[in-house]
């Protein structure tokens, strides 16, 4: 490895981080992290619910605060980084992508199922037009063979895409996978490639590294690992081992450290380890976002939350069906009361 | 007469389908398809015995008998074609997302919209969920209602995808103006599993009277009047109540027309359509019985 390579480092404790306190940030808590991790010195902040912009709702959780509140706060407090939103199509859509831009967005993630580029023209032709770096975001990139995976990564960069991330949104992969599917869209497009890590099974740190070697430029990454599932790479650890491995971030590796015992941490609502279910997310494949549903519906209909997510992967459920979670849960608990 | 002449507008997916229903009705006479190019559909229905055209609109407005006009081509070329047809004295059934007249869901609305000259289809979505938050809202008081369609990949056209903000900004505005809730939100997720899943709709409501009895009284009595011109619509979660929120996952299994049984977004829609367009037609004869 190239000792002098630059990796850009995505911060998303205040997106992807939200899954894990059931998106109950305050205005206070965005404002305090946003500045933490500018002052660290973090070049995109991603800030959102954690299903993107208007994900807010009876089927993903409602948030504490309005996304325009959580935007304004955040916008307030960042000087040198670049606020970043997430948006899924069929989700989001590009009015709310406007109020976004309005709040002081400067790029947006356009996300997508891995296998569902071409949802997403619209949004990533709007980012563009409105002057804001677009990211293309595939996720759930382990359903898909690397030769899929390509042909969506270059939908993505057709459409003007400037940088493209293979994500592995189930922490499914393995570093030989993540290596083949990045590896395969670094040789077929012209735009960086990037690569968001899921802790399900343990290798996020490892599966970043691994997509390095396969010539990603871009990582994400969070405070203490705080994200859907597992959680996501755990971004102050992630920095001091891209300082080992000799790679640069422009990130202060003790403040953003910091920033999670001060800042982060005391927001948890619990310690971000990898219990049972997460594991199984994992292993199943399944979207890391349905693990706090599938406790709740576990609850419910008395099951064990691991039937009802190896179900799930099953059926081949994709992100943002966390609707399904209920029908799955409906259907076992009939299947054994008639048993 | 007999029965209704009716035109098709579009013979692509969606107008090829409309066209095998129309065929097995008995109030309707399929008297047109027509495109703008020679195409499959177009070259299908000759096939089939059916008078065809590539003249688009004018090919509709030269024939005075056609009364009702199915149009199954994109929010632009309907925005042309409404006009003219309501000149020519011609019901328009819009299924694309211009919204020239009212939303229509054929067991909620349609007495009320029937003398209407267009009237709009709204979306797979809304036909699959509209009747039951209605149906919801009529004992219980929805305040607040969401839906989640989901979509095998293989069904959704390129139109559906390069206007899916239509699909969520159109579906959630018929939760409010069709359904009668006081808010709606509307979601759409595309899974491309294989074999294709069936279409999916979770509806949630908030309501302001959570009593189950009535809640899954209305509804299993809704599903049944869907069942009339949607065969393959079920329940596949009858009502879930918690606290003020109730919950309810339909299935819709297409009728296998000329698409295949998974794409009962687009099978709904154009039973939907038809469904209206019987209902006019059946008027139409009657009044020229009286006449």
């Amino acid at each position: 490895m190239s000792g002098t390579r630059f990796v850009h480092l995505v911060d998303t404790t205040l997106r992807d981080g939200s899954h894990a306190i059931s998106h109950q940030y305050t205005a206070e808590q965005i404002a305090a992290i946003a500045a933490g991790l500018d002052e660290a010195g973090v070049e995109y902040i991603e800030v959102s619910h954690g299903d993107g912009l208007a994900g807010s709702s009876i089927n993903y959780g409602w948030s504490a605060i309005s996304e325009e509140e959580m935007l304004t706060a955040a916008a307030g407090a960042i000087k040198n980084g670049i606020l970043t939103v997430l948006l899924l199509p069929g989700i989001g859509t590009q009015e709310d992508l406007e109020m976004a831009i309005h709040c002081g967005a400067r790029a947006v993630r356009v996300a997508t199922h891995v296998t569902e580029a071409d949802i997403a023209e619209q949004h990533i032709g709007m980012a563009r037009k409105m002057g804001l770096q677009a990211f293309g975001f595939l996720m759930m990139s382990h359903m898909a063979p690397p030769e899929k995976v390509v042909e969506q990564a270059k939908l993505f960069e057709s459409y003007g895409a400037d940088v493209v991330y293979v994500a592995d949104s189930a922490g499914a992969m393995l570093p030989e996978e993540v290596k083949a599917r990045v590896g395969a869209v670094v040789d077929a497009v012209r735009v960086p490639v990037g690569f968001h890590a899921h802790n399900n099974l343990t290798l996020a740190t490892a599966n970043s590294l691994a997509a390095l070697e396969a010539g990603a430029s871009y990582l994400d990454g969070t405070c203490r690992g705080l994200g859907a599932g597992a959680g996501n790479c755990q971004i102050e650890a992630l920095v001091g081992v891209l300082e080992k491995t000799g790679f640069q971030t422009g990130v202060d590796f003790y403040k953003i450290m910091d920033v999670a015992e001060d800042l982060v941490e005391p927001v948890m609502h619990r310690p971000q380890v990898v219990r049972n279910a997460p594991f199984m997310l994992g292993y199943a494949g399944v979207y890391g976002s349905f693990l706090l549903h599938a406790y709740r519906a576990a609850e419910k209909f008395s099951l064990d939350p691991r039937d009802i997510l190896v179900e799930l992967g099953k059926r081949g459920m994709v992100g943002g069906q966390e609707d399904m979670i209920i029908d799955v849960a409906y259907q076992l608990a009939q299947k054994r009361g008639g048993a | 007469m007999d029965r209704v002449k009716v035109a098709v507008i579009g013979p692509g997916n969606i107008g090829s389908d409309l066209m095998y229903k129309i065929l097995r009705s008995n109030d309707l006479e399929m008297g047109l398809l027509t495109g703008i190019v020679e195409s499959e559909g177009i070259k299908r229905a000759r096939n089939m015995g059916v008078k065809t055209s590539i003249d688009g609109v004018q090919a509709v407005l030269a024939d005075e008998e056609i009364k009702i006009v199915f149009d199954a081509t994109g929010a632009k070329p309907h925005l042309q074609h409404a006009p003219l047809l309501k000149e020519a004295g011609k019901i328009a059934i819009d299924l694309t997302p211009a919204a020239v007249g009212p939303y229509v869901i054929p067991c909620v609305n349609l007495d009320q919209v029937q003398d209407e000259p267009n009237l709009n289809m709204v979306t797979c979505g809304g036909q699959a969920t509209v009747p039951i938050v209605y149906a919801i809202n009529r004992v219980a008081g929805a305040r607040y209602a969401e839906i989640v369609a989901c979509i095998a990949s293989k069904s959704a056209g390129p139109g559906t995808r390069q206007n899916i903000d239509e699909f969520t900004q159109t579906t959630a505005k018929a939760l409010t103006a069709a359904g009668g809730a006081k808010k709606g939100k509307a979601i759409i997720v595309l899974n491309p599993a294989e074999p294709p899943l069936m279409m999916t709709d979770t509806v949630y409501v908030d309501v302001e009277n959570p009593d189950e009895q009535a809640i899954r009284a209305s509804v299993e009595a809704m599903v049944k009047e869907v069942q009339k011109y949607v065969p393959g619509y079920h329940l596949r979660v009858p009502p879930i109540i918690e606290d003020h929120k109730v919950t309810t996952i339909v299935e819709i299994e297409g009728a296998g027309d000329f698409l295949p049984r998974y794409s009962g977004n687009l099978d709904i829609i154009t039973s939907a359509a038809v469904a209206v367009a019987e209902k006019l037609a059946a008027k139409m004869l009657r009044r020229e019985v009286v006449a």
